[in-house]
């Protein structure tokens, strides 16, 4: 589904982050992307999302190069991505009233104008329907992912990105979030890129993981971790084992 | 509600000063209230609305005119780095100078009638609201704007969605913060060229007339002007802003 094809992408005045670097995504994959601050994993984000672009090389999604952000992808960031002037609901409805705003025109919003546009059921699945009326900064870290969640789920997105979702919030509600993430792409069938920094969230969530280390990169380092997502996964041998050979690996590098 | 008792309690506290000033100073030029309250009735009747609706004419006008020139002027300076860097040196020699020193070149430019009065408290408001403006669209988070970005949004949709509201409350702080300001340049202006307006109105009585429980009584409405004006937009704040 996605081709990252032999990139390379500097920002202005300061030397390469990827350096004719290549990486493919199959659809309905649930990727992780792990790495220490700065190795540019949210600039890979940004490359798959549209809203940075190569200076060589292309980033293909379906087989088309990407000149913009796609329709059909989700974007959710770490924090300050709700409008904090907009409840609960109508930053739910953003993106509905964005694709309203141009109409079915392909460039901002699908061509086909069957989207659903009530956002009632989403609130309703992410348990935030009884806060639908706050502002952002009456509700909690989780409940405020779970509305960008929402806004973004409620567009039918096939692709999901996630820049450090959930890095803000306390343990617990990470690890629910993160159960619902698995669950819901599940239900949707959708690809997952996730960003991630913390050595649990990425053995715990990514079937595959993209192992990123200190700039410039030229090549993925990948390791398949099928289990992942499972039902008591967290407590298992595999699980401990794997976020040992990946700090291992963090720390060699 | 609370705040309502509080505000009336504190001006019956102001009213009680001013009548133990009087009955102190126990001059004509200091009349007690009652007697700037029956004054002001009876003013009612006579010339006072016809001056009080042309200041507030005056400053209504010049605050429309600022805020649909300045704001989008200071949406697109927050939103262009580049043009920001062309223009923020001549705001910056700008901002600072009291408008109230041009009243005089002004009147000699624009001449009679309300035009110059309402130029003077414009230049004062646009600035003002230009420069939170600015600071306000400059200082949206990055994250937020990539993440509207990335649910389809180009430039027309981030104007709509992102760009004007967060822009509403600078305006208002901008209003809120320039309102006294604009009235007490108001009554400079209207001391010039002018026979209406409650700066006309007090200068006439007090230095004219020596009808003095008039001239308190056209300071009485000035003030009534300013908290109106102040309270006005505080009103608009707490219905639009309501996150804040």
């Amino acid at each position: 589904m996605i081709e990252v094809d032999s990139i390379t992408f500097a920002y202005p005045s300061s030397s390469p982050i990827f350096v004719d670097f290549s990486w493919q995504v199959g659809r309905g994959e649930t990727w992780t992307v792990l790495g220490p601050s700065g190795c540019g994993k949210s600039t890979l984000l940004y490359l798959l999302a549209g809203l940075q672009f190569p200076q060589k090389g292309q980033v293909r999604i379906d087989g088309k190069a990407l000149t913009r952000p796609r329709p059909q992808t989700g974007l959710i960031l770490q924090d300050y991505g709700l409008l904090p002037w907009a409840t609960v609901r109508q930053n739910a409805e953003l993106g509905l009233k964005i694709r309203g705003f141009y109409g079915p025109d392909g460039t901002h919003a699908p061509t086909q104008v069957d989207w659903d546009n009530s956002v009632l059921p989403w609130l309703e699945r992410l348990g935030i329907q009884a806060v639908a009326d706050h502002y952002p900064s009456q509700i909690s870290g989780g409940q405020r992912q779970r509305t960008a969640i929402a806004r973004t789920l409620v567009l039918h997105p096939d692709l999901l990105l996630m820049d450090e979702p959930f890095s803000s919030l306390d343990a617990p509600t990470r690890e629910g979030l993160q159960t619902l993430i698995l669950q819901l792409q599940a239900e949707n069938q959708l690809t997952l890129v996730m960003v991630t920094h913390s050595i649990e969230e990425a053995a715990f969530m990514g079937k595959k993981i993209l192992l990123l280390t200190q700039p410039p990169i030229h090549q993925a380092s990948i390791i398949e971790n099928s289990q992942a997502g499972s039902e008591g996964y967290r407590k298992s041998e595999a699980y401990l084992a794997l976020c040992e050979t990946l700090r291992t690996k963090l720390e060699q590098r | 509600m609370k705040r309502r008792l509080d505000l009336l309690l504190t001006l019956l506290a102001l009213i009680g000063l001013w009548q133990l000033a009087a009955w102190l100073v126990h001059r004509s030029i200091l009349p007690d209230p009652i007697t700037v309250l029956v004054a002001f009735w009876r003013e009612l009747r006579d010339d006072l609305p016809m001056h009080f609706a042309a200041s507030l004419w005056r400053v209504l006008a010049s605050t429309a005119l600022a805020i649909f020139t300045a704001a989008p002027a200071g949406l697109v300076l927050g939103q262009s780095k580049r043009l920001n860097r062309l223009f923020s040196p001549l705001i910056y020699l700008l901002y600072p100078i009291p408008k109230v020193v041009f009243v005089p070149l002004v009147l000699l430019f624009l001449g009679l009638g309300d035009a110059p009065k309402i130029l003077i408290i414009y230049l004062i408001l646009f600035f003002q609201i230009l420069v939170l403006v600015r600071d306000q669209a400059a200082a949206l988070r990055p994250e937020l704007l990539l993440s509207v970005r990335s649910l389809g949004a180009g430039r027309r949709a981030l104007f709509r969605f992102v760009y004007l509201p967060a822009s509403l409350p600078a305006i208002l702080t901008a209003l809120r913060q320039s309102v006294g300001t604009a009235v007490a340049v108001l009554y400079v202006a209207e001391l010039y060229a002018t026979q209406r307006g409650l700066g006309y109105y007090i200068y006439i009585n007090g230095s004219t007339f020596f009808d003095y429980p008039a001239m308190y009584v056209g300071i009485l409405a000035m003030s009534l002007l300013g908290v109106g004006l102040y309270s006005g937009v505080d009103y608009l704040e707490k219905r639009l802003c309501k996150w804040m």
